[in-house]
């Protein structure tokens, strides 16, 4: 089962999850129109340039937009959350031994403790997100069970993963368990909203691109995200 | 009944079909047959399918409900903080269904996106300033009220607006004899104190075209005269076409694209017939957002730049000050706490946050500017945008809407509020009038001209012996 896991399943995994974010991206820039978005992006594209770097990077930074700043709390809880959820598996010494066994490279790995920690930072910072939709009214109106279900889809392979790793139960039982959800939350990046994973970046650009050109960038003043 | 008399699908192309909508006092026919409109579910989808591109299905897709645009909104703010009012809720409860249905919705249905596209969102853009994947609302129902006025469901003002555009190309029944008549009326009676003030009309290769707002020239005519001193103390070679004159747009507040688009382009032809090296428009947001920000694309121009240079009058006021060409006399300079409004038509828009602030340090004693808080492209709507100050089954909603501009302005603790946008200078009114908290409200036109230092031989012949 491990082996088959780790084998053809994961690599139609990859193929399927990352070919699948590539033909979102393309479909997303082909589908953009100069004219009912009303944005003259190839003409002016410098100004769209820089205006779409200046909208990605005040949000990639944790209190430099204006966001961030009214909600420090939930600005913590949600940039652990996703730091947790993209640098564990990245780093994790685990998968970059499987890394060296299949390419002979790997990346630098992290020491198991802070792994430790990035994981259940990402289990309670789901969590408080979960939470959060149950408490707060203006949330809670919008929130459907899809959100929820992307929720668990995101923090399975984090809980899988440690319940192995502290061997809480059957050991190979929860290893395939958690490969199992890694893929399934891989598999599900381009088909469900979390292909935001990309289109975070393409639909900031955009309404970067929006204000670099039409709505101030080309009067020579930045907005103030 | 599928379709009334006065509420229907068809936008108002004739002169007497606009009389007959305007005589239904109040719309209460028009709201009547409204009820019993049908939607054209096939056109609506086809619609859709041929307009809503991956920017609008990615922002009605990625949306991840996480809330934070709540605090962003005024209306949130003002009306208790009820969920239904997060900008989120509202777009995906109505285009969001819509967009899910295929189209195949009811008249219920359609009444409440009436309801939320237009007493519920000023589509003043600034949830998407704090949405973290850039999802700006604001222009999402600027669409959606394009959807739904394409199938008859509009307000009754907003449908006669969008007619008044289509018959009169303005926003007014004013014609091009009335305009003409008014700039050359408006020379006459203030040649007097200003020898020498002209209204040039149609003068070819000018530096400056100006347009304006027809409520001008219907409503308030001295402004026009006011913005005529100006570019005469100010020694511009300026004119006004006799056609093309008027840059708002009921239509795009009414959702009516070919109505904006055949009203930008009478602009456009304007400037094409009478060459001016640059135009420049009335102290007007909207105005400026149809004619400048939105007006080219509609028109087509692929640069997004409309066919010449084309500045807000707070531009041209600001360079006027800088360069000396207008010149303040300091002792009449503004010495009370005076607050800003910004216009989200051309500050969030355009990014004129700079401008206006330059213009005050000329005409303001420094140290009695009170900035609003918060300002410039986070400022608040005044609270009467996007049409919502004309929509009178609305009214209650609009009123309510104020009392965010009321608090700003009441804890600045000025009594004096600086408006260089139509809109926001009703809205202003408005809300002093329903709240009283004893506030003056100005554009800068009057405020400038009450403080220039007039040069001896602008002067009248009599005043200038007197002196």
């Amino acid at each position: 089962m491990y082996d088959f896991l780790t084998g053809p399943v994961l690599w139609a995994t990859f193929l399927i999850s990352f070919g699948g974010l590539i033909v979102r991206a393309v479909l997303y820039v082909r589908g953009l129109d100069w004219r009912l978005d009303r944005v003259a992006y190839r003409p002016n594209l410098k100004y769209g340039i820089r205006g779409g770097l200046r909208s990605i990077v005040a949000f990639l930074i944790p209190f430099k937009a204006r966001l961030w700043q009214t909600r420090p709390g939930f600005t913590l809880i949600f940039f652990a959350f996703h730091i947790g959820l993209l640098v564990t598996p990245i780093f994790l010494e685990a998968h970059n031994v499987m890394l060296k066994q299949a390419f002979g490279f790997s990346l630098p790995a992290m020491p198991t403790g802070l792994a430790d920690g990035l994981a259940w930072v990402c289990l309670v910072g789901g969590l408080f997100l979960a939470l959060r939709r149950i408490a707060f009214p203006e949330v809670r109106i919008i929130t459907n069970f899809y959100d929820y279900l992307l929720l668990v889809i995101s923090v399975l392979p984090f809980a899988t993963g440690l319940i192995a790793r502290y061997e809480l139960g059957a050991y190979d039982f929860w290893l395939c368990a958690h490969i199992l959800s890694g893929e399934i939350w891989l598999i599900c990046l381009p088909f469900t909203k979390l292909s935001h994973v990309i289109l975070f970046f393409l639909s900031r650009m955009q309404l970067g691109m929006d204000y670099g050109i039409k709505r101030g960038g080309m009067k020579g003043t930045d907005m103030a995200w | 009944m599928p379709e009334g008399i006065l509420c229907n699908k068809t936008p108002i192309k004739t002169e007497e079909q606009l009389k007959l909508t305007l005589a239904d006092k109040g719309g209460k026919q028009y709201y009547e047959e409204l009820n019993n409109l049908d939607v054209d579910s096939d056109k609506l989808w086809a619609s859709i399918q041929a307009t809503m591109k991956s920017r609008t299905k990615t922002w009605l897709e990625i949306c991840a409900h996480c809330g934070l645009c709540a605090e962003s909104c005024f209306l949130y703010q003002v009306n208790g903080r009820v969920p239904e009012q997060v900008p989120s809720y509202k777009i995906q409860s109505t285009l969001g269904v819509m967009v899910k249905k295929k189209g195949k919705v009811d008249n219920a249905f359609m009444q409440m996106c009436m309801e939320t596209a237009w007493a519920k969102c000023t589509c003043c853009n600034r949830c998407g300033m704090y949405c973290p994947h850039g999802i700006d609302m604001g222009v999402m129902f600027s669409y959606l009220r394009g959807l739904l006025y394409s199938q008859g469901f509009v307000p009754w003002e907003l449908k006669i607006g969008a007619g008044m555009h289509r018959v009169y190309r303005a926003q007014m029944d004013v014609t091009t004899e009335d305009w003409v008549e008014t700039c050359e009326w408006m020379a006459e009676e203030n040649e007097e104190e200003w020898p020498g003030l002209e209204i040039p009309i149609d003068k070819e290769d000018a530096d400056i075209m100006y347009t304006c707002n027809a409520r001008e020239p219907k409503h308030y005519p001295e402004d026009v005269a006011e913005a005529a001193i100006l570019f005469h103390v100010a020694g511009e070679n300026w004119t006004v076409p006799s056609e093309g004159w008027e840059q708002t747009s009921l239509s795009m507040f009414a959702g009516d694209w070919e109505c904006c688009k055949d009203n930008v382009l009478n602009v456009y032809s304007a400037i094409e017939r009478l060459r001016p090296k640059r135009a420049i428009g009335t102290e007007c947001g909207h105005a400026h957002r149809a004619t400048v920000i939105e007006g080219p694309y509609w028109a087509g121009r692929e640069d997004g730049q409309p066919p010449v240079p084309y500045i807000h009058y707070v531009e041209w006021l600001a360079e006027a000050l800088r360069t000396g060409k207008l010149k303040i006399d300091p002792a009449k300079r503004i010495k009370e706490p005076v607050t800003l409004q910004d216009s989200c038509n051309y500050v969030r828009n355009q990014g004129l946050k700079n401008v206006t602030r330059e213009i005050l340090s000329y005409i303001v004693e420094p140290g009695y500017f009170v900035e609003m808080s918060p300002s410039k492209e986070h400022n608040y709507c005044c609270g009467g945008g996007g049409g919502f100050n004309g929509i009178g089954m609305y009214r209650a909603q609009r009123n309510m809407a104020l009392r965010k501009k009321m608090e700003q302005i009441l804890a600045t603790g000025c009594k004096l509020v600086i408006a260089p946008c139509h809109n926001c200078w009703d809205a202003i009114r408005d809300l002093e009038e329903e709240y009283k908290i004893g506030i003056r409200w100005s554009f800068l036109k009057p405020l400038v001209i009450g403080m220039l230092d007039v040069p001896e031989h602008l002067r009248p012949k009599d005043e200038g012996e007197d002196e």
